[in-house]
């Protein structure tokens, strides 16, 4: 068994709320502190809170782990502390190799200088030699496409250019492991695919990658293990499917917890039910419904409800609502609660489903409240079918 | 400290290519580029010939063609020192992309902000050696002095800009400061005149680290005579203290950089 690549052993990190020293007066003490004993006390003082608390992790040569979780979980502080920036409070990260990330791509680049000067520049802050740019030149300059503009100053470049520039670069530094933040979404719709692709041979080829997104299906694609963090600490960790599943879950239950009664409209609640059969688990072509209950005491304009399926990478399969299926507007009084049931035949394929619900106001597309995931639902069957719909298939052979 | 300076080793070549940006875009889009290199020092030495004229108006001596060839000599370094000092200082909190996002030797910054002002410091030299050939200033043995002074005075430089540069991100005080002490310091060093005219106070301007090598430059450029041991000695002894306060002092700051810049 080959030693872990990396480690993070009880790591926790504190911060401040506010000013980081208001005066000279706490400043110099807290700094001579800091600095002579290198690490601050396990107790929390005045306006200060735990960002990280006892993250523990170890990643092995040629795993791709993923960290997921909702914004201010402290995705951000995992990733200074994993590069460096910053040390933890207490604990210990342990990186048994070179490592670079793919975060904030193109920082570092300077406006006045031209594309292939800033692969220069920007190669060797993220750890490349000279002689590794010059190299790897042709190769960085053909994956951005951008070798009419490669000597005009990156300043004159449009944004999509510059993080596609960015990219190409980073995605080159070829480090034992890579750490990747939300980079993916670069450039347009052929980019992206591009840098997806090169994520993907470089998983291949053997690299370690950290990867750290809100975008729950490139998780799933990309990765074998994830972490769901959530304020500062670690929820689930283990194969991405099962740990995928728990923070949608827990997003659901959240969205519950969470009703806005100061709202002027809201869902109240969010069912999804069959005549027979276990809670959330169906059959294929099975007749369902989808009850919507609302309230709206603070509104008296008219409102709509629209329904959305997602599968289990995220992507929208099916939309519908209220405005589009009855005509007359639905307006409600301050004290009326409305129920209202969508009846849905579930043509798809054996599969793990999402149910979305938004409240709008049809008439000038503003979003009053929304639920997405409402309802997470398993679709069962005998016949395995890959995809989305379900044609029901049937096989003779003669 | 052997750790700090074994990690910027290993990253000499961002060290090249930060050093090669700031050198870069420092006369990007201006019409005299490198010409400012020259023309920054000349100002300096032509303030100096004002004050010297001011003297010799006073004390009703001409004033002598070695007055003028002493500032310029002296100026060159002074503006060298100055310059980078600013620059240094600044070169952490002018940076805070880099320096909260991604992570390689914070040291890299001061220290190329020295270097970038270096090579400003040579180009002007070259042009100086040009006139001073023209002015009739002879070569002697003596000359070989002048790269040991001159890396004494990279050294100081290096060794007050790392330091200021830390304390730079933590309080911005310390630019305003460095700026006052910066734009006055001209009146405590040995640039426009000599320490000798002070007599028994000489000793008291020699102090401040920067003006033995001044003096020694004078010595050994326009003198050819080698320069006060003592005292040289004393300026590579602060040097090297500067530096390694500086460096150990900067390395136990630098975790703390991210999060409070």
């Amino acid at each position: 068994m080959s030693q872990p690549i990396l480690e993070f052993e009880h790591v926790s990190k504190k911060f401040r709320r506010g000013q980081l020293h208001d005066s000279l007066r706490d400043f110099v003490p807290a700094l001579v502190k800091s600095m002579v004993s290198g690490r601050s006390s396990e107790n929390l003082g005045q306006q200060e809170f735990w960002a990280l608390r006892d993250i523990d992790f170890s990643l092995d040569p040629g795993e791709a782990l993923g960290i997921i979780g909702p914004n201010g979980a402290g995705k951000s502080t995992i990733l200074k502390i994993l590069t460096g920036i910053m040390n933890p409070t207490v604990g210990r990260r342990v990186v048994r190799g070179s490592l670079s990330a793919l975060i904030e791509v193109g920082a570092g680049f300077h406006p006045d200088l031209t594309g292939r000067e800033n692969i220069f520049l920007n190669g060797t802050i993220l750890g490349m030699s000279r002689r590794e740019i010059r190299a790897r030149m042709d190769e960085i300059i053909e994956f951005s496409g951008l070798s009419d503009f490669i000597d005009t100053p990156v300043k004159r470049y449009s944004s999509g250019m510059y993080a596609r520039l960015g990219f190409s670069i980073a995605c080159h530094v070829q480090p034992d492991i890579l750490v990747v933040d939300e980079v993916l979404s670069v450039g347009d719709w052929a980019f992206q695919n591009k840098s997806t692709e090169k994520m993907k041979s470089i998983l291949a080829g053997g690299a370690t990658v950290i990867f750290v997104s809100h975008n729950l299906k490139a998780v799933t694609s990309l990765c074998d293990r994830a972490i769901y963090l959530e304020k500062g600490q670690i929820r689930a960790e283990g194969p991405v499917a099962e740990v995928v599943d728990k923070y949608i879950r827990r997003a659901t239950e959240q969205a519950r917890e969470a009703i806005d009664e100061n709202k002027p409209a809201y869902i109240e609640e969010v069912s999804l039910r069959a005549e027979e059969g276990e809670d959330l688990v169906f059959r294929p072509g099975q007749r369902v419904v989808a009850e919507v209950r609302i309230r709206c005491p603070r509104m008296s304009d008219p409102v709509a409800v629209a329904i959305a399926l997602r599968d289990e990478n995220y992507n929208m399969f099916f939309y519908v609502d209220s405005a589009r299926l009855v005509h007359e507007p639905l307006v409600l009084g301050p004290e009326e609660v409305r129920t209202l049931s969508f009846e849905l035949d579930l043509h798809v394929a054996p599969g793990n489903y999402f149910l979305n619900v938004a409240l709008t106001r049809p008439d000038v597309d503003e979003l009053l409240d929304h639920r997405g995931p409402a309802l997470n639902f398993l679709v069962h069957s005998e016949v395995d079918v890959r995809g989305v719909a379900n044609l029901y298939p049937r096989l003779r052979i003669d | 400290m052997i750790h700090t300076l074994r990690e910027m080793f290993a990253h000499r070549d961002l060290l090249f290519m930060i050093t090669w940006r700031d050198i870069r875009i420092k006369y990007k889009q201006s019409i005299m580029g490198f010409l400012w290199a020259v023309f920054m020092p000349m100002i300096i030495v032509a303030a100096g010939v004002v004050i010297k004229l001011a003297f010799s108006y006073i004390s009703e001596e001409p004033l002598a063609r070695q007055d003028i060839i002493t500032i310029s000599v002296k100026s060159l370094p002074w503006a060298f020192f100055v310059a980078s000092i600013r620059f240094s200082s600044n070169s952490l909190i002018s940076n805070p992309n880099l320096v909260t996002k991604i992570y390689f030797p914070r040291i890299i910054f001061p220290v190329s902000g020295v270097v970038s002002q270096l090579f400003d410091f040579f180009i002007a030299s070259a042009v100086l050696v040009v006139i001073l050939t023209i002015l009739g200033v002879g070569v002697s043995w003596q000359l070989l002095w002048v790269p040991l002074l001159v890396l004494i005075l990279v050294l100081q430089a290096i060794g007050l800009g790392v330091l200021l540069a830390g304390a730079n991100l933590f309080f911005r005080d310390v630019k305003y400061l460095v700026e006052v002490i910066l734009t006055f310091a001209i009146f405590f060093t040995p640039v426009f005149y000599d320490v000798e005219m002070f007599g028994e106070w000489s000793e008291l301007l020699m102090v401040n680290p920067v003006a033995p090598i001044l003096e020694g430059l004078k010595e050994t450029v326009v003198l050819h005579q080698p320069p006060d041991p003592l005292w040289t000695a004393y300026a590579g002894g602060v040097a090297l203290l500067l530096l390694v306060v500086s460096i150990s002092t900067f390395a136990r700051m630098e975790p703390l950089f991210a999060e409070s810049i």
